[in-house]
């Protein structure tokens, strides 16, 4: 039974008319947005925006999101910005009862999916990202040299939470309790980066549960597959 | 049933984030009070209900939550669910779309100008005036997306209220306190008038009484 379900549910899939996201697969934002496209397998169409050439400045693209950013999304007539929101939407189109990744239905299971969430955005992101702009994004796409400072404090905010995370997961198998969700893929492109593309992969080594969940998270095919075009090493 | 509590200090924006939604819920509450300058969010008791020693956490029950975006979420969806409208695609995609326009792009905005303008002066910082234009500049571009959108729409997400307005609410308010809100706000009439709209409120009034414009250090009241 369950498998006609999911036979029922990737054709209906396939017969819906390919959604398009606008922005570089690079772009960690836009990486936000496929990765949950992946995971509930849609159709989907990505159009890279030409960022040398003002792309995203473009009247086109700015009547898709009028902040002139990535991603941009559509879905016939609905129009779309903000990869929270994007990829939310996307969660909620193919949701089913095999792929419940919001669990808006379940009070406190939503809760937890939004507090880890918020917690990417205000605590995690903030810690890491800045040590990936400084020894990489900044000394190869601006030619600007590494601020070892930076990254140092940086480093030490990133030790401390890891430690909160390393306590979290130590009880639960991925953010949210015992399910994964929402709250797991909006770490994946930031973390990616993080091990990717700077030398301080090793800092996990130290909080072998955070290790362990991200080395889980890696095996998923959604994240192989948009790893390995996100790459820097190549 | 035990009313839901919520722990912090009501002048912080964030907090306040979260009764204003508590307060158009309907929601029974109370609020632990808790000092900022007496370092009680670092204290071991509240680290063991939010790790990382910030305010606001709730607590219902069993469920302990903390990040005011998420706590106001769970208040929401449980009591006043028409303000998330999660079951419909669109309608929650605008939502979400405009809550998080307010998180990434407008609060980073007003939170320097709001630090400099109105908190440094009774820290001991000085006032960065450089910082304080570049961000009403930053500002004044960002003002110009709303009021396009509420141009052509009554409230942010279409046309019924929600969460996307009473996330704005907090920082515009203290914003309001600065000596660049009236000339920035009168360049944009439909956004002037949704905030006043939105300043109208029972909820908002309610919640703005204990805000007062100095964060209460001019009083004495300090956090």
């Amino acid at each position: 039974m369950l498998r006609l379900a999911t036979i029922a549910t990737t054709l209906t899939r396939k017969l819906m008319a390919p959604v398009k996201v606008f922005g570089p697969a690079a772009s960690t934002n836009v990486a936000r947005v496929l990765v949950c496209l992946e995971e509930v397998g849609a159709d989907y169409e990505l159009v890279d925006i030409d960022f040398p050439g003002k792309g995203h400045k473009r009247p086109d693209h700015l009547a898709r999101n009028p902040f002139g950013q990535v991603p941009a999304f559509q879905d016939g007539d609905v129009i779309l910005f903000e990869s929270r929101a994007i990829a939310k939407y996307v969660l909620r189109k193919y949701k089913s009862e095999q792929l419940d990744l919001l669990r808006e239905g379940n009070l406190e299971e939503a809760a937890m999916v939004d507090v880890w969430t918020e917690v990417e955005t205000h605590q995690y992101h903030p810690a890491l990202s800045p040590i990936v702009l400084e020894c990489f994004i900044y000394p190869t796409l601006r030619g600007l040299p590494t601020n070892q400072k930076v990254v140092d404090e940086s480093l030490e905010k990133a030790k401390k939470v890891l430690e909160i995370y390393e306590t979290h997961l130590s009880k639960h198998k991925y953010l949210a309790g015992d399910f994964v969700s929402f709250a797991d893929f909006n770490h994946f492109a930031c973390t990616f980066y993080f091990m990717d593309a700077t030398p301080y992969s090793n800092l996990f080594d130290s909080y072998p549960y955070v290790k362990a969940w991200w080395e889980n998270l890696m095996s998923r095919p959604s994240m192989k597959k948009l790893g390995a075009n996100m790459s820097t090493r190549n | 049933m035990a009313p839901i509590k919520v722990y912090g200090w009501a002048v912080s924006p964030w907090m306040s984030r979260t009764l204003v939604c508590l307060e158009e819920a309907n929601a029974e509450y109370e609020i632990v009070p808790m000092s900022r300058s007496g370092g009680d969010h670092l204290l071991p008791d509240y680290l063991a209900i939010n790790p990382f020693g910030q305010i606001p956490a709730l607590q219902d029950g069993d469920l302990t939550l903390y990040q005011s975006r998420a706590i106001a979420r769970y208040i929401l969806r449980k009591l006043k669910p028409e303000f998330l409208r999660e079951g419909n695609l669109r309608e929650s995609a605008m939502v979400d779309a405009w809550v998080d326009v307010q998180a990434h792009k407008l609060e980073p905005i007003l939170l320097p100008i709001v630090v400099n303008c109105i908190i440094n002066q009774f820290v001991g910082r000085d006032r960065d005036q450089d910082v304080v234009d570049e961000n009403i500049e930053k500002l004044k571009k960002l003002l110009e997306v709303y009021e396009a959108r509420l141009s052509t729409s009554k409230y942010l997400a279409g046309d019924f209220l929600s969460f996307a307005e009473f996330t704005h609410f907090a920082f515009m308010r203290y914003f309001m306190a600065t000596e660049y809100y009236a000339d920035v706000v009168d360049a944009y009439p439909h956004f002037k008038a949704w905030w006043e709209a939105l300043l109208s409120r029972p909820s908002v009034k309610k919640v703005m009484a204990g805000m007062p414009p100095d964060f209460g250090f001019g009083s004495g009241k300090i956090p």
